[in-house]
């Protein structure tokens, strides 16, 4: 330790100098304002070296990283949630509150702190300076965006806003890269404790705004003029009439882009699976071990894999709203229809997203911040009509409905179902969310607050890091739960051997099982052979088509025409429609249940609305079976 | 709230944020929220004296755009009306320069 470290003199020349630690911090906190370009810096520290988890017992998520210094040293970030203050209001203050003061068991106390501000808006962000300097750990204050600050005319005086915080101070323009050398050299050699001139009484807003005006003329802090081209785009995007028209085309375009270009992306992938899964075969001598690889493992896992370009896709377009500054506006004009069941407007994406797929819906429920309306964007999204359960309502309506012509050459009858089964899924949406918003997720008055960002163009960086996070979560649940189902389901399918071989698919224990559970789906108009598919699918959605063609003894790729009509053999119309319904309602996705348990940072909540999910499904073939049979 | 007649000024005790319409500005007088929200809205920007400036808005007017202290914040008409102002000037009536 320098003899210097708490003598100030020396400090209040006209040269700030801070005198360097003899050992560099290994813990650093990341603190920031929601919109400050937080999370462009902490990608630009630490990478691809980043880790996203959720910090116990709170929904809040925890990114931590290790960011290299030069010398080869590392350095341990962890990016803290957006704030406004240090007051603890929302749980994501409260994380970023226990973390600075050392008050979470689970994480350690950071060493020093980064604190990231738009320079742009500097005479409010600088108010998050004084609960934090307050803390008395060394502070970094980055001063981001400092590109967008010059071109539009601002100016600021770091050396003198140093001065007056006594706190060293960086011009960093995080999207470029600029000034990050600063950054490096803060973290290389840690400061002693920051001393400002003066602090205001932190719980006092208006006494806080009030330092931060004088802090920023004491350091001759101009503000940029207001940025052009949002106002232009806003001009278009925000109108009355092409507002929405540009919305329209937005929500359409991501819509059809998931359902068309991913395809043939998809179809690669299965094509990939299948030659790789008979290469595979045809190098393993037939065995036990073949069937359980190829049959099991391979074609399991494959089924989910193929889904990744549509994940990616999906994420890629919420990157490009997101990162660009458009989904605050789209939340804007989404937000009355929203409004109208108990929801607002950041809850839109989410629930579009949801047709593709729930998972990411759910992973992108986290641009909510009102935790209550999260939750319930949460419960409701697996109500809308995922990709796994088209190829579910195509086999069947294609089995029992004839494609008579409803709306000319335009409509068929079994588009028109599709499009029934499309709009089933959503009412039973409206309808638990009003039931939710006005019971147990009830907001009270907390009041809807929307930031609008400037228009920013997304960097491929950026964009880059999102799709690899997102690509490494999905296929780690696809070799994890996913396998694990598979591989339990085909030894069910396989047990108990007789002479050595399997036994008839009615004779295994799946099929005891599927035979134990028909009493129940009796009412149902279902067999015990739909009852294993429906036990296997809650694995997966689409695996119950692959389950019933081994069951009726056929390769469903082959024999699709085959399959329907061991359908229409087994299944009254009434069952197949009662069928469709508890597909429509079921919440059998056992990813969903595992996303939303990691989600809402417990069992109590995916218990809820499996149960509630599984029950309407069964009431609702119930009343289907017995209304057609 | 004041639907109708932009030639004569609201009464400068009952004026709140729905009432300005794009391009209006007004000085901010008081919120009436309870004490969290309130906080929010001024670690927003929302503070008493601050001048706030009415932007677009969602179709149909709500919520709408407000820019106060360098930022751009979306309220509900729900959460403007809590928000009492003083009118910067005297509006012009319509079809006048």
């Amino acid at each position: 330790m320098s003899a210097c470290s708490d003598c100030r003199d020396c400090g209040a020349a006209s040269v700030v100098v801070f005198p360097g630690q003899a050992v560099s911090p290994k813990i650093v906190a990341l603190a920031g304002p929601p919109n400050s370009g937080k999370t462009t810096l902490f990608n630009r520290l630490t990478g691809m070296r980043q880790k996203v988890a959720n910090f116990p017992g709170v929904t809040v998520e925890q990114h931590t990283g290790v960011a290299e210094l030069p010398d080869g040293r590392a350095v341990g970030i962890i990016d803290l949630p957006g704030i406004y203050s240090l007051t603890p209001q929302s749980e994501d203050e409260q994380v970023a509150h226990d973390v600075l003061t050392g008050e979470r068991s689970d994480t350690p106390r950071p060493e020093a702190i980064l604190l990231v501000l738009d320079s742009t808006n500097l005479g409010r962000h600088l108010m998050l300076a004084a609960p934090i300097l307050a803390l008395g750990l060394p502070t970094l204050i980055i001063l981001n965006m400092a590109d967008d600050l010059r071109n539009r005319g601002g100016h600021v005086d770091t050396h003198e806003l140093s001065l007056q915080l006594g706190a060293p101070v960086a011009m960093v323009s995080a999207r470029q890269g600029e000034g990050m050398g600063e950054v490096f050299e803060f973290l290389a050699s840690a400061m002693p404790a920051p001393s400002p001139m003066e602090l205001p009484v932190l719980h006092d807003v208006p006494k806080c705004r009030a330092w931060a005006g004088r802090i920023g003329s004491q350091a001759s802090y101009r503000p940029p003029v207001p940025p052009k081209w949002t106002r232009r785009l806003d001009a278009v995007f925000l109108h009355p009439v092409v507002g929405p028209l540009v919305f329209a085309v937005v929500v359409v375009g991501v819509f059809q882009t998931i359902f068309t270009a991913a395809v043939p992306l998809m179809d690669g992938l299965r094509w990939l699976f299948e030659v790789t899964g008979k290469w595979v075969a045809s190098a393993l001598p037939d065995s036990i071990f073949r069937s359980l690889l190829v049959e099991g493992v391979w074609s399991g896992v494959g089924s989910v894999v193929v889904f990744l370009p549509q994940v990616l896709f999906l994420f890629l377009f919420i990157g490009i709203l997101e990162d660009s500054g458009y989904l605050a506006r789209a939340a804007l004009i989404a937000d009355r229809t929203m409004a109208r069941v108990g929801l607002q407007g950041k809850s839109f994406i989410p629930l579009l997203s949801a047709y593709a797929c729930a998972v990411p819906a759910i992973l992108s429920t986290r641009t909510i911040e009102n935790k209550r309306d999260r939750f319930a964007t949460i419960l409701i999204a697996p109500f809308m009509t995922c990709s796994a359960r088209l190829p579910v309502y195509t086999l069947i309506i294609a089995a029992f409905l004839p494609n008579r012509p409803v709306l000319g050459p335009f409509l068929g009858a079994r588009a028109a179902a599709l499009l029934g089964l499309y709009l089933l899924g959503f009412l039973a949406a409206v309808v638990t969310a009003r039931v939710l918003k006005s019971s147990i997720l009830k907001s009270g008055h907390t009041p809807f607050m929307l930031e609008m960002p400037s228009y920013r163009w997304p960097t491929a960086r950026s964009i880059g890091l999102r799709l690899y996070d997102r690509a490494k979560v999905f296929l780690r649940r696809a070799g994890t739960v996913i396998l694990l189902v598979t591989v339990v389901l085909w030894i069910m399918a396989h047990l108990p051997t007789v002479n050595g071989h399997a036994p008839a698919i009615q004779n295994s224990l799946a099929g005891t099982v599927g035979r134990t559970l028909e009493p129940v789906i009796k009412p149902l108009g279902f067999n015990w052979k739909i009852g294993i598919g429906l036990i296997t699918s809650l694995a997966a959605r689409e695996t119950i088509i692959g389950t019933l063609g081994a069951i009726y003894g056929m390769d469903p790729e082959s024999q699709h025409g085959g399959l329907q009509k061991a359908l229409q053999h087994d299944l009254t119309p009434g069952g197949a429609v009662a069928l469709l319904v508890f597909f429509a309602f079921a919440m059998q996705c056992m990813s969903t249940v595992a996303v939303v348990r990691r989600e809402t940072g417990g069992w109590k909540w995916p218990i809820l609305q499996f149960t509630y999910m599984g029950v309407l499904a069964y009431a609702g073939a119930f009343l289907a079976a017995h209304l057609i049979g | 709230m004041q639907l109708s007649g932009n030639n004569v000024p609201p009464k400068t005790s009952s004026a709140t944020l729905v009432d300005l319409r794009r391009g209006d500005a007004a000085t901010l007088d008081r919120i009436d929220l309870p004490g969290e929200d309130a906080r929010r809205l001024m670690e927003l920007g929302f503070l008493p004296g601050a001048r706030i400036t009415a932007g677009h808005s969602a179709p149909g007017g709500d919520p709408r755009v407000f820019q106060v202290d360098g930022s751009e914040i979306a309220l509900r008409r729900e959460t403007a009306r809590r928000l009492k102002v003083r009118l910067d000037q005297v509006r012009q009536a319509p079809g006048m320069p």
